[in-house]
């Protein structure tokens, strides 16, 4: 790993607000699995347990012009970026005050007012648009940056070599965010490419280029300061490899029958929760007591969460066919 | 006179002009001036940052335009043949045509994408494709195949003022044809059908590439005393059903001509909406003239024979109203 030690993202109260980030990532999907397994909610639920530093360390350094394109498993990113988590629960009940009006569920969280663009499924899927809206913001002369999050997955697909090379091409400022976890639905990184390091993939395409430690949220927002002033700066895309683990399976349909349990516990013991705590403490920035209130300030913010999903109105069976077209043209 | 290409050509430059959000992309717009020589002299005009050269990544290029609509922008995205789209049918369906409603009214893509269609070039099966049907199957999209120099050049300003996603499909065919064009020229109906041809006998249906193969078919069959009326649908998705609907009732007869193969077609669709809620209004069966049902072959005697021609038009026509 290189180690990112610019003093950034070092002050205490930073590291306090990444932590109760991180706890509030992690508490929020933990209550989705027993809400799935009450069958509250459905469909497919990807959870990100054990990949919360990226998603607090880089989405809470954006600023709120910048776009974000995410994945199927972005509930930690969208709730990073500010969705408000009623919001972010009511979809996944499906109901009419969703973020995406019922029609998107877990894995197509939309959030216009903050740039906030999916939520998309398809593997690669979202890094064309990417390259769309920092073609957009930059031919617009905003000095904006559009954060790009996929996974080691979709480094396989054929989007990421044409975006990758159209976006260094037109020096674009596309913040290229590769979430590593080691597999790709179940096919572990060895087996789903021949050149592992993925970072120096993209530095065949020409963009700045380099691995992070993704279990260090402190780590993760340093370096994403590092490539955002890059960016900023006119030097055009930058890709950061995130290297990270989720502790659960690929999806709640997913024995993970593929993964070694001596290497999910190795990851567990890297947990980026109880690691951020044990440095505050030991600086002395935090008490004994200090996750513990941030788990009951966040568990009371989710069962409000949950309380109005459950009261939240359905979307209208006479709305089914709403936005399938503008209702004005 | 002007060409087909030369609307084109005009309707891009008139965007250009009109609103500083709209920037052509594609392969070979720029230096090259266009695969079909569509957009010949508009880089010098415009410039690259408007008249936007792309690698051979359809999917990247398709996705960036879908990208740069959501930025505000208002893209056209020109892809060299249909056949090529299908690069890019992932970005076309599941996000440009798919996001407004996934995200609850949050997110439309004003994006217009053009590509070339159809035979008749000896081009082989991999360029000479009519695949429009594929596109007007997708809720979310508008799809538009203009089949006159009028329409190639009133279509696009129409298009680029859509909220939604609106696919122009441009046939090979047809960009040498050439009609006069008025001055004003301008602007034209995306909703509506229109009747090229007026007549009493029989209702010809068609579209893009079709449509110079029904008219000649009722050029022919004039001169044999049968009236036939010549609807040009302009817009494959929404499908204007009432103007069809309302010829019919006239004629009484329908033959339905299509460059598309007859399986899951347009025609397929047509024929199914006439026995839907026309039922009652004909006297004769159904008949559709679609490309034969094998890959776009090089040999010119075999690509002729596999589109449709209108002496096997008339013949159907003459059947239905015999």
């Amino acid at each position: 790993m290189t180690a990112v030690d610019d003093g950034a993202a070092s002050a205490p109260g930073e590291r306090i607000e990444l932590l109760r980030q991180m706890i509030r990532i992690r508490r929020f999907e933990e209550r989705c699995v027993e809400l799935y397994s009450a069958e509250a909610i459905r469909g497919f639920l990807h959870l990100s347990i054990g990949e919360e530093a990226v998603a607090a360390g880089l989405l809470g350094v954006l600023e709120p012009g910048d776009a974000v394109v995410s994945t199927y498993r972005e509930h930690g990113h969208a709730l990073a970026r500010g969705v408000p988590m009623n919001a972010v629960m009511a979809e996944m009940y499906g109901r009419a005050t969703g973020c995406s009006h019922g029609r998107g569920g877990s894995m197509h969280l939309f959030d216009g007012e903050r740039r906030f663009y999916g939520g998309n499924a398809i593997v690669g899927g979202g890094l064309p648009l990417a390259v769309g809206l920092a073609l957009a913001d930059s031919l617009r002369g905003r000095n904006t940056v559009t954060v790009c999050l996929f996974g080691d997955g979709a480094v396989a697909e054929g989007e990421f070599h044409e975006c990758l090379n159209l976006a260094a091409l037109w020096r674009l400022p596309v913040l290229f965010a590769c979430e590593n976890n080691r597999y790709a639905m179940g096919t572990a990184l060895k087996r789903e490419h021949a050149v592992t390091d993925l970072s120096l993939r993209a530095a065949g395409y020409g963009l700045a280029s380099w691995p992070v430690d993704g279990m260090d949220a402190v780590e993760v927002a340093a370096a994403a300061r590092r490539a955002l002033e890059s960016i900023r700066g006119g030097r055009g895309p930058c890709f950061l490899e995130l290297r990270t683990y989720r502790f659960r399976a690929h999806s709640m349909y997913d024995a993970d029958r593929y993964r070694d349990k001596a290497e999910i516990e190795q990851w567990k013991a890297r947990d980026p929760i109880p690691r951020l705590f044990a440095e505050l403490r030991a600086a002395g920035a935090a008490g004994p007591d200090a996750q513990v209130k941030l788990e009951a300030e966040v568990d009371a913010e989710i069962e409000a969460a949950v309380a109005a999903a459950e009261s939240a109105p359905l979307e209208p069976i006479t709305d089914l066919t709403r936005h399938v077209y503008a209702e004005t043209r | 006179m002007t060409t087909y290409r030369e609307a084109v050509r005009e309707a891009l430059r008139e965007a250009l002009i009109r609103d500083d959000r709209v920037f052509l992309m594609g392969e070979d717009v720029g230096a090259y001036g266009g695969c079909f020589g569509v957009s010949r002299g508009l880089l010098d005009e415009f410039g690259p940052e408007r008249i936007r050269d792309t690698p051979l990544s359809e999917s990247a290029f398709v996705g960036a335009g879908i990208g740069a609509a959501l930025g505000g922008l208002r893209p056209i995205v020109e892809i060299m043949t249909v056949n090529f789209s299908l690069l890019a049918l992932d970005q076309i369906l599941n996000n440009a045509a798919t996001l407004r409603h996934m995200s609850g009214g949050q997110l439309g893509v004003p994006l217009v994408i053009r590509m070339a269609t159809g035979a008749g070039r000896q081009l082989g099966a991999q360029h000479s494709h009519s695949l429009e049907a594929f596109y007007a199957h997708i809720p979310g999209l508008r799809v538009l195949s203009p089949a006159t120099v009028a329409d190639a050049r009133g279509m696009l300003w129409t298009a680029l003022q859509d909220p939604d996603p609106v696919l122009i499909f441009e046939p090979i065919a047809l960009y040498n044809s050439e009609a006069e064009l008025p001055a004003d020229a301008g602007a034209v109906d995306i909703d509506s059908a229109v009747i090229r041809r007026a007549g009493t006998d029989v209702t010809l249906v068609s579209y893009g590439g079709g449509l110079r193969v029904a008219e000649a078919a009722a050029e022919e069959l004039a001169g044999d005393g049968i009236s036939a009326e010549v609807i040009d649908l302009r817009t494959l998705r929404p499908l204007d059903e009432a103007t069809v609907l309302a010829s019919i009732a006239r004629t009484h007869r329908l033959v339905v001509v299509d460059e598309g193969w007859r399986s899951v077609s347009i025609s397929a669709e047509i024929a199914a909406r006439a026995a839907e809620n026309g039922y009652y209004l004909l006297d004769a069966p159904i008949a559709r003239v679609c490309t034969a049902e094998v890959p776009i072959p090089y040999a010119r005697q075999l690509e002729e024979a596999a589109l449709p021609q209108p002496g096997v038009v008339a013949a159907a026509v003459r059947k239905a109203v015999s």
